[in-house]
């Protein structure tokens, strides 16, 4: 029962993405989402964890016993996180701090050991790094759409302090939508994330509705079938 | 046609929804006839401008729902919680905290609950509480001192609502008129002052509570008129109040450390919390005793958020926060049915499947 790639990265991507359907690591992903730049510093650290833990879980897969399987997962999934978080030290200092204690806490991160223990260890290391890299795609996108959402509605800016990930080229990008816009802190704050969250899960499930419905109308072909009588007297 | 359903009890045409919230609504004008006399016509720019902005979202999002729009909008639910909101927002809020306020009420905390009777919190208090929390700035400092405005009828004056309206709608400087509300300058105050000397601040005018004691008093004359209505019953305000007043006069009877008992009663939202908000036949607790532990939490928490918390007032928090545990306080508080020997009370366990 072996997936195609095509269907792993369909599965991270929409179907069974992290953030909107299994509902997986919404502790980060509500916390700093008040930015784009945040939300693409933590995806990005996301992915690299979840792409190095997913290969190594692969690798190690028929040699680890089942009885110690998730310690030795979290051992691998910590030594990631940390290598994200001294790189992320060393390249985007001040984005490492306005992160905070959010990119230790990506080892907690559900959806990370949820990917090791639901599809690595069951799976060869090309589809075990692309499922890794697809649910992270899934995640970080997610994530910068939420972070757009609130950064419009709170501040009423987009891409502000992008330079903090792509250096002194990225200090203008910032675009300003609303002049002498009131700062909205409820978009801002945590309440906000929820609200926006739930608006795109319902997004989500109105598109998948609609495709749903296409594909059947397709499938059904349409019958000329005579008009039914129907009663209507009687009262 | 659409068969409309209609759950019991199947009430007698002289009490319907429409009719209940037209009376509640036409109860708080005492209350809005005194605000207006002393705070200017802000008041009452911001709660008609409210009610429209209500009404317009319910019918919109009625409309999107499929749902029949004359016959929801003609149940005054929005109207009342439009009205609510503007009376709770301060007089020269700019129009944008309004219509915010107002939409998220309907949109968020009403109608994608499912709309009328279906919403757990109360949605006037929801808009409210977005707005104190999004916009301290405006939502604190748009209180016109009652000495400033008002009182020798000067608010009453065209000019004075030309001038309201070019502040709420154009944004035009409100410095001159504005203050703190004697709860904010009590509480901030009695730490550095006696009680004697902090009444003697402008912002209380000389008199009791600065004004608010009238504006209270004329929320409570409708709230009386509710009761005598059979509209709502006396367990919730009954109960918020004295939890209020007894919190006072137990933990913080010196007035030199503490707000006294009098400004808690006769100052903020109180009374208009006690009467109107907190009565929400849909978000509060339905049982008689349930009313009554229900009013009592309001009244505690009212007292714990002033008296410790970080906002000057907390009549929304406190409402919010037993809307929470309405469901709950129903589930424990039933009242024993006839025929039975004990009433069935507690959260039953899900069936096994």
């Amino acid at each position: 029962m072996a997936k195609s790639l095509q269907d792993i990265s369909l599965d991270g991507l929409w179907n069974n993405n992290p953030a909107l359907v299994q509902l997986l690591g919404l502790c980060p992903l509500l916390a700093v989402t008040g930015s784009v730049v945040n939300a693409l510093g933590l995806g990005m650290a996301t992915m690299m964890v979840l792409i190095g833990s997913n290969f190594s879980v692969s690798l190690i897969r028929n040699h680890v016993p089942d009885a110690v399987r998730l310690p030795a997962f979290v051992m691998i999934i910590a030594s990631f996180v940390t290598v994200a978080e001294l790189v992320m030290q060393a390249f985007t200092y001040e984005l490492y701090e306005v992160l905070g204690i959010f990119i230790p806490l990506i080892v907690t991160n559900c959806a990370i050991l949820g990917r090791a223990d639901a599809f690595a260890c069951k799976n060869p290391i090309l589809p075990s790094v692309v499922d890794g890299f697809m649910m992270a795609m899934g995640f970080t996108v997610v994530l910068v759409l939420l972070g757009a959402m609130r950064e419009i509605l709170g501040q009423g800016v987009l891409f502000s302090d992008m330079q903090l990930l792509f250096g002194p080229m990225a200090a203008n990008w910032k675009i300003e939508l609303f002049s002498n816009y009131p700062d909205f802190l409820f978009a801002i704050l945590p309440p906000g994330a929820f609200v926006a969250m739930g608006l795109l899960i319902a997004v989500k499930n109105v598109i998948d509705k609609r495709i749903k419905d296409a594909a059947e109308a397709r499938k059904e072909p349409v019958e000329a079938s005579a008009p039914k009588r129907v009663r209507v007297t009687g009262n | 046609m659409a068969l409309l359903t209609l759950s019991s009890p199947h009430a007698h045409g002289r009490n319907s929804t429409s009719k209940v919230m037209m009376t509640v609504t036409l109860a708080t004008l005492p209350g809005l006839a005194v605000m207006t006399w002393l705070f200017g016509f802000g008041t009452l720019i911001n709660t008609v401008l409210a009610a429209l902005v209500a009404v317009a979202t319910e019918a919109a999002i009625l409309k999107l729902r499929n749902r029949p729009v004359s016959f929801f909008v003609k149940d005054n639910t929005a109207l009342l919680t439009g009205v609510l909101l503007g009376l709770a927002l301060p007089p020269l809020a700019p129009w944008w905290i309004t219509v915010v306020a107002t939409m998220f009420a309907i949109i968020f905390a009403k109608q994608l609950y499912g709309g009328i009777g279906n919403n757990p919190f109360n949605p006037a208090m929801v808009g409210y509480a977005l707005v104190l929390v999004s916009f301290p700035v405006q939502m604190t400092t748009n209180w016109a001192a009652s000495s400033q405005m008002g009182l020798d009828g000067a608010a009453l004056s065209l000019a004075s609502f030309g001038d309201a309206l070019s502040t709420i709608f154009a944004g035009g400087a409100a410095d001159a008129f504005t203050g703190a509300t004697p709860l904010d300058a009590y509480k901030h105050q009695i730490a550095s002052k006696t009680a004697a000397e902090v009444l003697a601040e402008p912002v209380f005018n000389g008199w009791l509570n600065g004004g608010w004691e009238w504006v209270n008093l004329a929320f409570l004359a409708g709230g009386l008129f509710l009761i005598w209505k059979r509209i709502i019953t006396w367990h919730i305000p009954a109960s918020m109040l004295g939890a209020l007043a007894v919190c006072s006069l137990v933990l913080g009877w010196d007035e030199d450390l503490y707000t006294p008992v009098s400004l808690h009663l006769l100052s903020g939202a109180t009374m208009l919390g006690a009467f109107f908000i907190a009565t929400d036949p849909v978000s509060a607790s339905t049982t008689k005793l349930g009313r009554l532990i229900y009013g009592a939490g309001i009244g505690i928490f009212l007292y714990l958020i002033r008296t410790w918390g970080a906002y000057p007032d907390a009549v929304a928090f406190a409402v919010l926060l037993m809307n929470f545990a309405a469901p709950f306080i129903d589930a424990y508080t039933q009242p024993r049915t006839y025929g039975h020997k004990k009433a069935a009370r507690g959260l039953k366990k899900p069936e096994a499947k």
